[in-house]
């Protein structure tokens, strides 16, 4: 099952966290050895036992529809990385081509 | 002022409550114990003085007043860096919140706050609660009291620390998989995790939302079953909060009787891989319950042996997801907005610049098990094991009220031992991952030392059935108490490894 450093690059840029050199080099193996370990659930996973994906039954938990306060825009914003006239600033979100 | 610090909460609280001591006077002794150990400690990632000062005259004010305080009014506490408080930072061990100050508060900070509790600050933590040591935090390793040279657990190393230095009577923590009980073992404190859902995750910044719960810590049980009935409770802005009535946790504590109750030890855990010493004072505690009259008997989970592969796969598949808020848009770090960059980009060098190896490896992980090809394999046969946990655990309580198990492995580690061996690291919550896949309650109880450090005692119960393990824990703690001549703390503080926390000498 071998991860390679660039199966790395790749599963970093999905995930977008850029690794360096040094991080794919030193994570691929370590990624090996805890796969191989926690692969073995498959030894006990057969097709009649059903999946749980939360501890609770709980199924559509809806609130009351009533109003409520919200937090006020300039209480959020003053933890943004970059605002202007009131709204959260972005890099840009278009290719160079566009 | 060492008797305020050696003082439980519910001691501090009811002498707050006559007039015999200040609120005040109880928080200025506890700021001049951070202030003068944790330059060794190095539990808090931030304290705020002022704060805290104000927070005891409030409670001081209403006294005067004449108004009934509640049951823990006046006493500090440390709280771990994951519950938001508005106006103090809140980073989860990481450089990428570094700054971030939140603008609302967590559920289980209203209900601390409206208690009258005083939160002295907030404490270190493996980044976003994924460790067992402290020492994947962005900013330092947290050192345990007992000895400085080893680890004090994780990922919530700095509330368990703060206990154990007698920085705080009380600390609130989350435990994913063991991130209360573990520290709670390696410290000589108690620790419980709730049963998922009865603690709210409003407001607490979340790691693996299915396996997430808030949950108490303190010096004895009795003090952590008083900040459980604080804290716990329905909520409506958590979804998958249970609506239930809370279990009567204090009482529980204060009958701490376990005649005619059963007990399952759990054969898995034990043997190759658990330290000699570790298993030692667990049988010995064993010994103590069958000697107030419980029945042990041993029972078989053979599930539990592939719960931390199944954990390793459920958590960073949540993990990855989660973490993705972290987006370099809305709060936190921004690396590379340079008016060139693309947002993509940005993300890319943000997230690669604020997160550490272990968020990284995580996310990384839970990537490739989601991805189209491995899901099957790897996420999908994790939550059929955690069917076959949750069927082991069931099958097991039709026959006892509790099972039990050492808490973690081993005693602290030294700092550095495990750094760069993630499988060894896990192995430190292999008693305590079960519990969360199943979603049922359990707690850590000191039960003695092994080579002069802490080995903490797990009880485990059903969903719902919290209350057991404050009978089982309050019963354990009585016994040993009464043998010992005080607590396991007590020893530490009498001892000559002890002196440099100063409160040693007659309470």
């Amino acid at each position: 099952m071998a991860l390679t450093p660039a199966d790395v690059a790749r599963l970093g840029e999905l995930a977008r966290v850029r690794l360096t050199e040094e991080e794919l080099v030193h994570l691929a193996p370590q990624l090996d050895v805890i796969l191989a370990s926690v692969a073995r659930v498959a030894e006990v996973a057969g097709a009649d036992v059903p999946p749980t994906s939360h501890a609770l039954p709980l199924t559509n938990v809806f609130r009351e529809d009533v109003v409520t306060e919200s937090l006020a825009a300039d209480a959020v914003l003053a933890g943004a990385p970059s605002v202007e006239d009131g709204r959260f600033r972005v890099p840009r979100i278009l290719g160079e081509e566009a | 002022m060492s008797g305020l610090l050696r003082a439980g909460a519910a001691e501090l609280a009811g002498r707050i409550a006559t007039g015999e001591v200040s609120a005040r006077e109880v928080t200025a002794a506890h700021l001049d114990q951070i202030a003068g150990v944790d330059d060794r400690i190095k539990a808090f990632l931030y304290v705020d003085g002022t704060r805290a000062l104000a927070a005891a005259d409030a409670v001081d004010a209403k006294r005067a007043a004449g108004e009934e305080l509640g049951p823990l009014a006046g006493v500090p506490l440390a709280m771990k860096d994951i519950f938001t408080m508005k106006g103090a930072p809140t980073t989860c061990g990481s450089r990428i919140l570094e700054g971030w100050v939140p603008p609302y508060n967590s559920t289980i900070t209203d209900k601390l706050l409206a208690a009258g509790v005083v939160v002295l600050g907030k404490t270190n933590m493996d980044e976003f609660a994924m460790g067992s040591s402290t020492e994947n935090s962005g900013f330092f390793t947290t050192h345990n009291p007992w000895d400085n040279s080893k680890i004090p657990g994780g990922s919530g190393g700095g509330s368990a620390a703060a206990l154990a230095s007698f920085e705080a009577p009380l600390a609130i923590g989350t435990d994913t998989g063991g991130s209360i009980r573990q520290p709670a073992s390696v410290t000589g404190t108690v620790g419980v995790k709730p049963t998922y859902g009865a603690t709210s995750r409003y407001g607490v910044v979340a790691m693996a939302s299915s396996l997430d719960t808030p949950g108490p810590c303190a010096r004895t049980v009795l003090d952590a079953a008083l900040l459980h009935q604080v804290i716990a409770g329905w909520d409506p802005r958590d979804a998958t909060s249970i609506n239930a009535p809370v279990p009567d946790v204090v009482a529980a504590a204060r009958h701490a009787d376990v005649a005619g109750m059963k007990i399952g030890v759990v054969r898995e855990f034990g043997g190759d891989g658990y330290a000699p010493g570790v298993e030692q004072r667990f049988a010995e505690a064993l010994a103590v319950l069958e000697g107030l009259g419980a029945e042990v008997v041993e029972v078989s989970c053979p599930h539990f042996d592939y719960a931390l592969g199944a954990y390793y796969l459920i958590m960073p598949s949540e993990v990855s997801s989660n973490l993705a808020r972290f987006d370099a848009m809305r709060y936190g770090l921004r690396v590379g907005d340079d008016g060139v960059n693309s947002v993509e980009e940005v993300m890319n060098l943000t997230r690669g610049a604020g997160f550490g190896a272990e968020a990284k490896r995580r996310i990384i992980i839970g990537t490739y098990a989601l991805s189209s090809g491995y899901y099957d394999a790897y996420y999908g046969s994790a939550q059929k094991v955690r069917t076959l946990i949750t069927r082991d655990f069931d099958a097991a309580f039709a026959q006892v009220d509790v099972l039990v198990s050492p808490t973690t492995p081993t005693t602290a580690f030294t700092i550095g031992e495990r750094a760069d061996d993630p499988l060894a690291m896990y192995k430190a919550d292999l008693c305590t991952i079960p519990s969360n896949l199943a979603g049922n309650c359990a707690a850590s109880i000191p039960c003695g030392l092994a080579d002069g450090l802490p080995v903490g005692f797990q009880v485990m119960a059903p969903a719902l059935a919290d209350d057991r393990l404050y009978r089982v824990g309050a019963a354990l703690e009585a016994e040993l108490t009464s043998r010992w001549g005080g607590g396991l703390l007590d020893q530490l503080a009498e001892s000559p490894s002890g002196a440099y926390l100063n409160v040693g000498g007659v309470r």
